[in-house]
């Protein structure tokens, strides 16, 4: 303790390094990138990002032995104008440092999967030179995050919040000249533009928000505006409820909820390491922490909350049923990202911020590990069908096999990614498979998983204050352990489907072990804030910045039903896919009795279709309409060719032309002319050759001068 | 002392005789003759003012009395080139009727 009286502030002087050490590693790869090796660019990007989970540790250490008080580290004057001050500021509390750890702590051991899932992932594209850009992005991110976590201010928040929002759509087009399947399109770069659009209808709500804080509260900074809340002292005001419902549109898109999910399915275009670091585990929660960053304004406008938590779980249940009706691996875990960040939002719109962000944080581990294992699962599909091609078909004999290698784009096309084409790996690929388990079981909320921890603390908050919000989470919670256990069904049990899956391939030790770490964080995870006397660490950690919440005891009705629910749905998946294993060309066998339900869920209930027949068709035509009839017709055809060109035309002709020019200015001059040779044809009759009479004029001359001299 | 407006009275009348000679004869011999006329009407009226305005103490220097020397000498070159043209016209024409030169007739 004497340190804390010793150290005033701690670490808080690192605080710049959580961005300066990722834009290290990013330039150092960018000058550099296409010299090095590509281990040692990797190893860079992992250093620069350990280097930033290293600083937050100190960082968090700092305000532990400060007993929770925000630090601050400013950096640099950012505008001064008016009463407008805002500088780059690092904010050090414990609930951005948490997020610190999160982030750079996740990050890095993602960064050192994708060395080795980078290397192989950049063969099967056939671009090796792109392996150096994608860690730069990486090391872009996390750099960005770390601006969004550590802003001491809306718009430094926002800043980071544009930052990720861009790494996002650079990562999700990384192949942005191919399908997911490698075939020549631009699926990839429609995926990245539909994400970064989609965003972009939610950050005009948060840019919406953040004026009018500043309007209100004349303060960008976190402090003085939540000072300024605390002191309204209506509650549901119209100025409190306006800002935090265009928050929560702000929040919708960068944390896929309803209504503006529908990018993050998509954004599976990115390689696999994205998908867990970005739309898995770091930046898709930005949305939840922002929440949990403004409770103080939350807390004022209650209504606000119960829009918020409904959001939540409405988005958790639709997310994981549509879940339950998906083929690509990926692509279950996407929407079961959606429905977790569904628990996270209903927890910290209920005011529930420490259930939100242990949630946040465990979900970041297991989904990270799902994502990642499944990264080394379509990975090892992949090596199959490469040995399937290059063996099988044309084995036989050297020759044709040597011709088909050559042959870069095989003529079947191969989707790694679709469960059916999987089958049975848990031989194939033993560790991968184990990892798997984990993960799953820590999603699906069984004792004594992460998972189970966490979620059973938003379903305890909800059952004590929102009951809609319980039964919705709860049933989302059912189809999150069924998807989940068709998921394991199909991939890893049975027999294989398809060739690739007969010769998969366990993945290297450089994707294996972080997945371990991963694995052992989903497993202990729970240990963060367990609901017993005593512990509650989190809670009490969080309550330096969000204030003391509730530490509720562990509540064995509501932890008993939630694990009965998940071993109920585990048992009906193993009932439908484990017990009579798919057969390859078999259609899922949901399809038979649930008829259109699964036709919905297996089209996503057709949201993407709906968005099209109500927003982007009538877009479309309304487009359509203003280029043809307005611009086109109207503006172009009528007021260009009709009414200007008429005009000028009609000016120039008649009004200049024949009126000014030809009989105005022409015809003077014409005029002249003629009145010239008038005059000249009078006046040659005066040159008449006669001396004498020019001797006359000559004397008649000079006596009209002399005469007019004389007389004048 | 004769009084200066005697010359001037006889300068006037020599010029308009002078002067209708010019105008009224179609012989150029005669118009020369006529020209120098009033040239000497002119110079006489020149002398005549310069006397006067010597007498007067006006003016000295004999001004008027230089002047009559320029105007005689003007005059005598005047003549030669004027009947040298009549001398050409008269060779080419035959004839120095100044009524028939009228070739610049407009």
């Amino acid at each position: 303790m004497h340190l804390s009286e010793t150290v005033v502030g701690g670490f808080s002087f690192l605080a710049p390094w959580l961005v300066f050490a990722p834009l290290t590693g990013l330039l150092l790869n960018l000058v550099f990138g296409r010299r090095w090796s590509e281990k040692l660019i990797g190893t860079v990007a992992s250093l620069a990002s350990g280097a930033a989970f290293v600083v937050s540790v100190l960082l968090a250490y700092s305000v532990s032995i400060n007993h929770g008080e925000v630090l601050r580290w400013r950096l640099a004057e950012w505008i001064h104008i008016g009463t407008l001050n805002l500088d780059w500021t690092f904010r050090i509390d414990s609930l951005s440092t948490t997020m610190m750890l999160v982030v750079s702590g996740v990050g890095t051991l993602i960064h050192i999967y994708a060395i080795g899932y980078m290397h192989e992932d950049v063969r099967f594209k056939h671009d090796e030179g792109r392996y150096a850009r994608f860690f730069i992005f990486l090391n872009l991110f996390i750099m960005a995050m770390m601006v969004l976590v550590s802003g001491d201010s809306y718009l430094m928040l926002f800043v980071g919040w544009e930052g990720v929002g861009l790494c996002s759509f650079l990562l999700i087009g990384f192949w942005h000249e191919m399908d997911t399947l490698g075939r020549p399109s631009w699926a990839n770069s429609d995926a990245g533009n539909k994400a970064f659009i989609v965003n972009r209808i939610g950050d005009f709500g948060f840019l919406i928000a953040v004026f009018l804080i500043f309007w209100n509260f004349n303060s960008l900074q976190f402090d003085e505006v939540f000072a300024g809340a605390r002191s309204l002292s209506v509650i549901n005001s119209p100025l409190t409820v306006a800002i935090t419902l265009f928050l929560l549109l702000g929040v919708a898109g960068k944390s896929a909820q309803i209504p503006l999910y529908i990018w993050l399915p998509d954004a599976m275009a990115g390689p696999t390491p994205v998908s867990a670091l970005i739309h898995a585990a770091t930046m898709v929660t930005a949305g939840v922490y922002l929440v949990a960053r403004s409770a103080p304004i939350y807390t004022t406008a209650p209504a606000a909350q119960y829009l918020v938590a409904m959001t939540g779980a409405v988005t958790a249940l639709f997310a994981a049923t549509i879940a339950v009706g998906q083929y690509d691996i990926k692509k279950v875990l996407a929407y079961s990202t959606i429905s977790q960040l569904g628990f996270m939002v209903a927890a910290v719109g209920m005011g529930a911020y420490t259930a939100g962000m242990f949630h946040l944080i465990t979900h970041a581990f297991f989904k990270a590990l799902l994502f990642l294992s499944a990264g080394s699962v379509i990975l090892g599909l992949e090596r199959g069908h490469h040995y399937g091609e290059a063996h099988v078909h044309h084995g036989d004999k050297g020759r044709k096999k040597k011709k088909e290698v050559a042959h870069t784009q095989p003529v079947e096309v191969f989707d790694p990614g679709d469960m059916r084409n999987m089958g049975g790996l848990r031989k194939t690929m033993p560790v991968t498979f184990w990892l798997y388990i984990i993960g799953t079981l820590a999603l699906a909320g069984i004792f004594p998983f992460a998972g189970f921890w966490s979620k059973d603390e938003i379903l305890l908050d909800a059952s004590l204050h929102f009951t809609g919000v319980y039964w919705l989470l709860s049933i989302a919670a059912f189809f999150t352990a069924f998807y989940m256990g068709r998921q394991i069904w199909l991939v890893f049990f049975g027999e294989p489907r398809h060739v690739a899956a007969v010769h998969a391939e366990e993945s290297p030790k450089v994707m294996t072990l972080p997945l371990v770490v991963l694995a052992l964080l989903s497993v202990a995870g729970g240990a963060l804030n367990l609901p017993f006397e005593g512990f509650h660490d989190l809670g009490h950690w969080l309550a330096y910045t969000l204030g003391e919440s509730e530490s509720l005891p562990l509540d064995l009705t509501i932890a008993g039903v939630s694990t009965a629910l998940a071993l109920t749905a585990i048992l009906i998946s193993w009932l439908v896919y484990g017990r009579n294993p798919l057969k390859a060309g078999q259609v899922d066998p949901l399809k038979q009795p649930l008829g259109f339900v699964f036709t919905g869920m297996e089209n996503k209930w057709f949201v993407d279709e709906g968005y099209f027949a109500v927003i982007i068709d009538p877009f479309r035509r309304l487009s359509q309409f203003v280029a043809d009839v307005i611009d086109w017709r109207f503006w172009h055809d009528f007021v260009h060719d009709t009414v200007i060109l008429g005009t000028y035309n009609w000016l120039s002709e008649v009004a200049l032309d024949r009126y000014t020019d030809q009989r105005g200015i022409d015809a003077f001059a014409n005029w002249l002319g003629t009145a010239a040779q008038w005059l000249s044809e009078k006046m040659r009759k005066l040159q008449n050759g006669f001396v004498r009479s020019y001797a006359l004029a000559v004397m008649l001359g000079a006596v009209l001068i002399l005469g007019y001299l004389i007389f004048k | 002392m004769i009084p200066v407006d005697y010359y001037i009275v006889l300068s006037a009348i020599l010029f308009t005789i002078g002067a209708l000679g010019v105008l009224i004869r179609r012989n150029p011999l005669i118009i020369f003759m006529s020209i120098e006329l009033m040239l000497n009407a002119a110079n006489l009226a020149f002398v005549a003012f310069g006397r006067y305005y010597e007498i007067t103490g006006q003016q000295s220097f004999y001004t008027g009395q230089i002047f009559v020397f320029f105007v005689i000498a003007v005059a005598a070159a005047e003549v030669a080139v004027g009947l040298a043209l009549i001398v050409e016209i008269f060779k080419t024409k035959k004839n120095i009727n100044i009524d028939e030169m009228n070739s610049l007739k407009g």
